[in-house]
């Protein structure tokens, strides 16, 4: 049954008359007409989809909408400031880390949670992080150091023991 | 997509009142990602989904009198990265981080991992070595505890009916001085794949000594199988690289593989099988010496 759902999208409130079984991807993309996030294997398999929801990258393809009530949720389209791009989108145009584009606004929403949770991550850390994205034309090479730079520029100091969900401390 | 209601309750009591109220027309959700999947492809098909992500009882990771004990809403990366796991039940952390890829080890949780009953969970094959319990609470007010891998009942079936009860906790024994973990996966690439082989391994130890072993192998069957004869045969041994392939080939003499397109061939797995013993006992048994 349909229901008014809420929630924080790039900074704004939005409510949406919608089925919670809805998949928060069809929802951007269809109801909010944020195409930006992108739709591969919808099966968890390849993080096009890669929105960020409580400050973690999380796959918008294996959430239901009825999830999202109440939670901050930031996409591709959340990342620019006005005409200013964001570090990331910057450090993977000047490090040519895009071909086709595809799986492009997925590896920058991975690279950008990282980023806000350790501003200076190591290379293992970041292949971590980019671990649940695949690209088929880059070989992910320039991906890698197009986060690396781009860690420089950022800044934040989260602390990731605690949980975002029912904002109790979890150790 | 299906016509659904969707409630989160903020307790575990009224969660399971919900269920009890739609008469198993209502289904838990936790971090949904096998879940999802299942409705996509009609094989789930619950008019309610009861999330308990904003439970507090159910959120975080402590230790107890012993035990590390987790909420059903902990997930694979809160495990892999929780200092208490990783210094307590390592095995636990290693297999939490070889779950798909950062953003389903993001959402989905150590507890659905069991739920959902895979073969080969990470997690629940790690579990298993360690000696996991799960907690499991009925609207009845029972409260049952069951031991890892008796909480598979069959292929991709837990021992819980998620229309009905609830696995509240998952609690570990805590490993303590002396005591070692492991964890061994094979797949064809490091992320987003699933387990060709995976071996879990738990030492305590008394010097040399191998005080008692656990070994888990998946996947070999529906549900992750114990090498109990290799843990026999461990108890009481000294360690020594000799004594770890005896064992390695007691645990390879019980895994019935099946040869898979996906997972590869028997006999591949089984050259791999002994191999991946022997690394994780020698791991385990080396994080027991504090290495």
């Amino acid at each position: 049954m349909a229901k008014v759902i809420s929630f924080l999208l790039n900074g704004e409130r939005v409510e949406l008359f919608a089925d919670p079984g809805m998949l928060l991807v069809d929802a951007l993309r269809d109801e909010l007409k944020l195409t930006g996030t992108k739709i591969g294997c919808k099966t968890g398999g390849c993080g096009a989809c890669t929105v960020i929801m409580n400050g973690l990258a999380v796959n918008s393809c294996l959430i239901p909408l009825g999830k999202a009530e109440g939670a901050n949720i930031v996409t591709i389209e959340g990342l620019a400031d006005l005409d200013k791009l964001h570090p990331v989108q910057r450090a993977f145009i000047d490090h040519g880390a895009v071909q086709c584009g595809m799986c492009t606004p997925g590896f920058i929403m991975s690279a950008k949670a990282l980023l806000d949770n350790n501003p200076s991550p190591d290379r293992e850390q970041i292949r971590e992080a980019l671990s649940g994205n695949i690209c088929r034309c880059t070989g992910y090479v320039k991906i890698e150091e197009a986060v690396a730079s781009a860690a420089g520029r950022m800044h934040g100091d989260k602390n990731h023991e605690g949980c975002a969900r029912c904002g109790e401390g979890t150790q | 997509m299906l016509s659904q209601d969707y409630v989160f309750p903020r307790t575990v009591e009224s969660a399971l009142a919900l269920l009890k109220e739609y008469g198993g027309k209502a289904i838990i959700i936790a971090g949904g990602t096998d879940l999802v999947l299942l409705e996509a492809r009609k094989k789930e098909t619950s008019a309610v989904l009861v999330d308990i992500s904003h439970i507090p009882d159910l959120c975080g990771i402590r230790e107890e009198e012993g035990w590390i004990v987790l909420g059903a809403n902990v997930t694979h990366s809160e495990a892999a990265f929780s200092p208490l796991i990783r210094q307590k039940a390592l095995a636990l952390a290693i297999a939490s981080g070889k779950v798909g890829g950062r953003q389903i080890r993001n959402i989905a949780t150590v507890a659905g991992n069991i739920v959902a009953g895979h073969p080969a969970g990470d997690a629940a094959v790690a579990l298993t070595a360690l000696g996991a319990t799960c907690v499991i609470r009925s609207p009845d007010g029972a409260r049952r505890e069951l031991g890892m891998p008796e909480m598979y009942a069959g292929l991709h079936v837990s021992a819980v009916d998620c229309h009905a009860e609830l696995l509240t906790h998952i609690r570990i024994p805590a490993q303590g001085p002396g005591e070692g973990s492991s964890y061994q996966r094979m797949e064809q690439r490091k992320a987003l794949s699933l387990p060709m082989l995976c071996v879990g391994a738990r030492v305590a130890m008394n010097g040399k000594k191998i005080k008692s072993a656990r070994i888990a192998i998946a996947p070999v069957g529906p549900r992750p199988q114990r090498a109990t004869e290799a843990e026999d045969f461990l108890a009481g041994k000294t360690a020594s690289p000799n004594v770890f392939a005896k064992a390695a080939a007691l645990a390879d003499k019980h895994a019935a593989f099946r040869t898979s397109a996906v997972r590869g061939s028997s006999e591949f797995r089984h050259a791999v099988l002994p191999v991946f013993v022997v690394r994780a006992l020698e791991e385990a048994v080396a994080r027991a010496a504090g290495a």
